[in-house]
Parts: structure tokens; sequence; C-alpha cells
């Protein structure tokens, strides 16, 4: 029998995920101002070959391009009502261009509203808020989620309990890190036992660390979480953080540089590898390399 | 009196202790909040300016370099805000009254595609705090909007905030298109991406890391 997507991760395989879908939008046409999940409808040939770029670079799984499909953030561009339609058809199309034994990944990602006491957003809307996206996200055929990019512990839990109560498939817990003092924190003070214990506590089945400040600190995290879990990791840093160069807009991780400093973090243990915001297909390549090489190192 | 009192706002403002009932910090439960302490000092006659300068804008300046060290978080930003703004919902009236002058106005927005305002925020509750009236129109603010304030206000400074990388390529089109109606008229920018050579660049009239670093700005210019 072929191995689930879950029995692989057991089995200590590393899986490849894939770039930045944002990143890769906004060279393929996608402005400031446009609301990204739209394009799913609008222009679904350009969100396809995102996702068909990401499979033919070597990427085990795919994302959906539905990050910010939450209806607080649509409601930013009166778009609240197209919370099913948009995320189901970023599901339908990932899972048209997906080869067999491969993934597709339902993106979630913060509300970007605070929760209650903080905040005017309350629980138990939150929850629902995810939920609705879960399901059209689950109905459109994706294999797992990854729940991402959260930054407040109590809304990434939410998130978690949200998925995996609606549909019951895996879900990735993973939060954006930077460096406080010396410190890995979230911007949001969440400190690594924290969200291991919380995101754990809340049924998620990997546990890992996103975006951010590079790929030094999503090190870090992985260091510091790898002892105090038994749950596969997820690694999927960002390629640095962008500088303006004459009027265009850089990163400073090349696909070369970011496969040397990934080596350093596939080796604490990774189940997922993967990049996030200014890596493309290219890097998502040099990722494969690097897995397969290291694959090699160890059968020998 | 006053001075202990003072010095117990000051803590509010830092610790974020919005009134009385607010549960939050739990060491503080059940004493009274920013909310009542601001009142009693207006009560006892302590002047508007003095209260925000001796303990309004002290909590804020102490947690907003805590924020800068890593010992604080977004969140305590947030709540220390809360506890800023319950306070001067008692001085407003003051200053609207005319009994404390404004400095003069200030335009603030985040730029067109970016939608992130907690800097923003604190933006104009530094301005206020120092005196100037400040008139916010948001986030995702276009070029156009900026006009338009600065039509009904025509003597303000304007404040620009970016926090995104992308939406610093609009900082630069919104500067150039005020610039090329409004000579004169001063622009400012800020928000964690930015630094004083982009400002340049764009012609902008000087960046700042913090809200206080631009009021200390205009005291000596
Ligand atoms: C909170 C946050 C969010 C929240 C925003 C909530 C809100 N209501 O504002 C949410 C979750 C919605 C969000 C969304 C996104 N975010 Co965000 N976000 C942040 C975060 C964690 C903190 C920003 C913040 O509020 N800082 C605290 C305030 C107080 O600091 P500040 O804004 O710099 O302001 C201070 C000074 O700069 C100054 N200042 C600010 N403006 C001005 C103006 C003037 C005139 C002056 C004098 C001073 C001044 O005063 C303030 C006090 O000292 C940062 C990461 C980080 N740790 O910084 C990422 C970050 C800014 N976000 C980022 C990104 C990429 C995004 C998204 C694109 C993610 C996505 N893929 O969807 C979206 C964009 C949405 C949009 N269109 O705007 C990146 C930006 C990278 C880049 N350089 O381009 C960052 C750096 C995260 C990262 N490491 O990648 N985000």
């Amino acid at each position: 029998m072929v191995p689930s997507f879950l029995e692989r991760l057991q089995q200590g395989q590393t899986l490849l995920s894939d770039g930045a879908m944002g990143t890769e939008l906004q060279k393929r046409g996608l402005n400031t101002d446009d609301c990204p999940e739209e394009f799913n409808l609008a222009h679904p040939e350009i969100v396809q070959s995102i996702y068909s770029d990401y499979f033919a670079a070597g990427s085990d799984i795919v994302e959906t391009n539905s990050f910010g499909g939450n209806r607080e953030r649509l409601s930013q561009y009166g778009k609240e009502t197209e919370v099913t339609l948009f995320n189901r058809k970023a599901a339908e199309l990932a899972r048209a261009v997906c080869p067999q034994g491969h993934f597709v990944a339902g993106s979630i990602g913060p509300t970007g509203a605070m929760l209650e006491p903080m905040g005017t957003l309350a629980i138990q809307i939150a929850y629902d808020f995810f939920k609705e996206q879960a399901e059209a996200l689950a109905e459109g055929g994706v294999h797992l989620f990854y729940v991402e990019t959260m930054m407040a512990v109590e809304e990434a839990e939410i998130a978690v309990r949200a998925v995996k109560e609606s549909t019951g498939l895996p879900v990735v817990g993973s939060m954006t890190f930077d460096l406080a003092g010396d410190s890995v924190r979230t911007s949001w003070g969440v400190d690594i036992p924290t969200m291991v214990q919380r995101l754990s506590d809340a049924g998620a089945d990997i546990l890992g660390a996103n975006c951010g400040n590079g790929v030094e600190v999503v090190l870090r995290a992985m260091q510091e979480m790898r002892p105090i879990t038994s749950l596969p990791l997820m690694a999927q840093p960002n390629a640095g953080l962008p500088e303006i160069k004459d009027s265009f807009i850089v990163y400073p991780e090349t696909p070369e540089s970011f496969e040397e400093k990934m080596k350093a973090v596939l080796a604490v243990g990774i189940g997922i590898l993967g990049g996030c915001c200014g890596s493309g297909p290219e890097h998502i390549r040099h990722l494969r390399h690097l897995i397969n090489h290291n694959k090699k190192g160890s059968d020998d | 009196m006053t001075e202990q009192l003072l010095q117990y706002l000051a803590e509010c403002i830092e610790r974020g202790k919005v009134n009385q009932q607010a549960a939050y910090p739990p060491d503080l439960s059940g004493r009274p909040g920013a909310s009542e302490v601001t009142r009693e000092l207006l009560d006892n006659g302590t002047a508007p300016n003095h209260i925000l300068a001796r303990a309004l804008m002290v909590g804020m300046e102490r947690i907003g370099e805590k924020f800068g060290s890593g010992q604080a978080f977004i969140p305590d930003l947030l709540i220390a805000s809360k506890a800023m703004y319950a306070a001067m919902d008692h001085l407003k009236p003051y200053f609207e009254s005319g009994a404390a002058q404004h400095k003069g106005t200030i335009i603030l927005g985040t730029v067109a595609g970016d939608r992130h305002d907690i800097g923003k925020n604190l933006l104009r509750m530094v301005m206020e705090g120092n005196g100037w009236k400040a008139v916010d129109l948001g986030t995702n603010v276009s070029a156009e909007q900026f006009l338009a304030a600065l039509q009904e206000h025509p003597d303000s400074l304007v404040g620009l905030s970016a926090l995104l990388t992308t939406t610093m390529l609009n900082m630069e089109r919104i500067t150039k298109a005020i610039k090329a109606q409004s000579p004169q008229t001063q622009i400012f920018v800020g928000g964690a991406p930015l630094s004083q050579a982009f400002n340049d660049k764009i012609g902008a009239d000087g960046y700042f890391p913090s809200p206080q670093d631009l009021v200390a700005h205009l005291e000596t210019s």
C-alpha cells in the first residue's frame, strides 16, 4: 500500500514543500492593492502556473493560494461573501495539476484582527471563520492544512482546532518567529516551549516555523523545538527581508545561498522543508537537490 | 501627592492599566487605572499639558523603549495605547476648547496597499500627546486622499507610514504627487523597513525611527 502523508513523515522522510505564493503572484501581475485570493477566479491560469512550476521544481507538497482567504481578511476587499468560492477554487486548481503521490496543503493565515480581550474579534467568531475556510478547502480536495505565519498563540490554537474538528485532516501549526534580544519569540512574545505545548494540545500533527527574519531565525526555532517534541517539524523560512534596489524588490538569499544555509536546518531533523516570501521555483529546485543529496549520504 | 499620582499614571500607561475595572495587569487589579487617575489629577487642578508630558508620554516612552529592545511585545504596545486613550478622553475637552493650544496639524496615513496600522496609531497618539492635531486617514491611503486632505487642511505636515517593502514604492509615488502639487508641504516618513537614505531618495523631509524623534525634530526646527 502507498504510505499516507503522515506515514511518510513518521518513517522519517523529509518532504519538500513549495516556495512563496504571494511574491510569485506579484511577479506574474498581482498589484499591491489586489486581493490575492480573487486571482483564483479572475486568473486561474496564473495561479495554476505557480502550482505547476513548484511541482515541476520537485515539490512533494504545494500550498493553495488561500493564505488571506478568511472572512476577516477578505472583508478588507469587500469580498467576505466569497470565502467558500475562493478557497474551494484554490484547492481545485491545485488538485488538477497535483501528480500521483504528491499533496496539496490548504494554506490558512492569520485574520489580521486582534482577538478579545485585547482586540475586538471574539474567539468563537474567529473559530467560525477558520472553520468556514477549512471546510471550503477540504471540499476543493486538499490533503492537509498549513496553519501558518501565526503570531498570537491563541489565534494559532483556534485555527488548528477549527481545522482539525471540521475536517479531521493532518494539520501543521506554524508560527513566525523573530529575535527579541537573544530569545526566539513571535512579535506577540510567544516563545517556543509555549507554542509547542499549546499547538500540540490543540491537535497539530506537525509543528513549524515559517516566514520571519531569514533562515538563521528559523534554524534557531527548529533547534529549540526538536528536543521538546516528537512531532515532525516544518521549516519554511523566507529568503531574508526584502530590499529595494533601483526601484526593484530583491530578496537577499539566492537559490544557491538558500540551499547552503538550509543544510544546517535539514540537519536538525525536519519533516517538511520549504520556503516563504521571496523564494521561488528555483530555490525549491535547489532544496530538492539538497534533500536528495542528503538522503544518498545517509544511505551509504 | 500630585507627583505620586503622576508617577502612578505613567505606570498605568506603561503597563496598560486602563481603568479600575480592568483585570489586567493582575497585580493592579482593583486599583484605579489611567482613566480614574487622569480625572483625579484634572480635578485637583493639574494642567492638562503637565499630565501629558509628565505622565502619559513618560509611560509611552518607557514601553516604546522596552519594545525596541525586545523586552515588550505588540500586545504590550496595544494595551498601553488603550490606557493612553482612556486618559486622553479626559484631556480632549481641554484641548478642543482651546484651553491648551494646538501646535499645528499633521495628516497621517499608512500608504496605499499597506494595512499595517499599529505604528501609525502610535504616531497619532504621540503627536496628539505632544499638542498636535492629527488628521488620521487610516490605512491603504492613496495619493488622491492625501491631496484632498491637504486641500482641507492646507498648512499641515504629512506623516507617511509603510511596513512593506512593496508599499515603500507607493510611498515614493505619494511623496512625489504631494510635492508636485504642494512643494512647500513637509513630508515625514517612518516604518520598520525605511531609512534616511530611502527618505532622501524619494525627496521626503525626514525619516524618524520613532514618533518621539519626529516630535524632537519639530521642537528644535
Ligand atoms: C503586526 C503585523 C502584521 C499584522 C498587521 C496588523 C495591523 N493592524 O497593523 C497583519 C497580520 C495583518 C500583517 C499582515 C501582513 N504582513 Co505583517 N507584520 C506585522 C509585524 C509582526 C509587526 C508590525 C508592527 O505593527 N510593528 C510594531 C509597530 C509599533 O512598529 P512600526 O510599525 O515599525 O512603527 C514604529 C516606527 O516604525 C514608527 N513609525 C511608523 N510609521 C511612522 C511614520 C512616521 C512619519 C514616523 C515619524 C514614525 C513612524 O513608529 C512606531 C513606534 O515606534 C511585522 C514583523 C515585525 N516584527 O516587525 C510584520 C511584517 C511587517 N509584515 C510583513 C508582511 C510580508 C505582511 C503580509 C504581506 C503577509 C502576507 N503574506 O499576507 C501582510 C500584508 C497585509 C497588508 N496589505 O498590509 C513583513 C514585511 C516584509 C517587508 N519588509 O516587506 C513583516 C516584516 C514580517 C516579516 N518578517 O516578513 N502583518
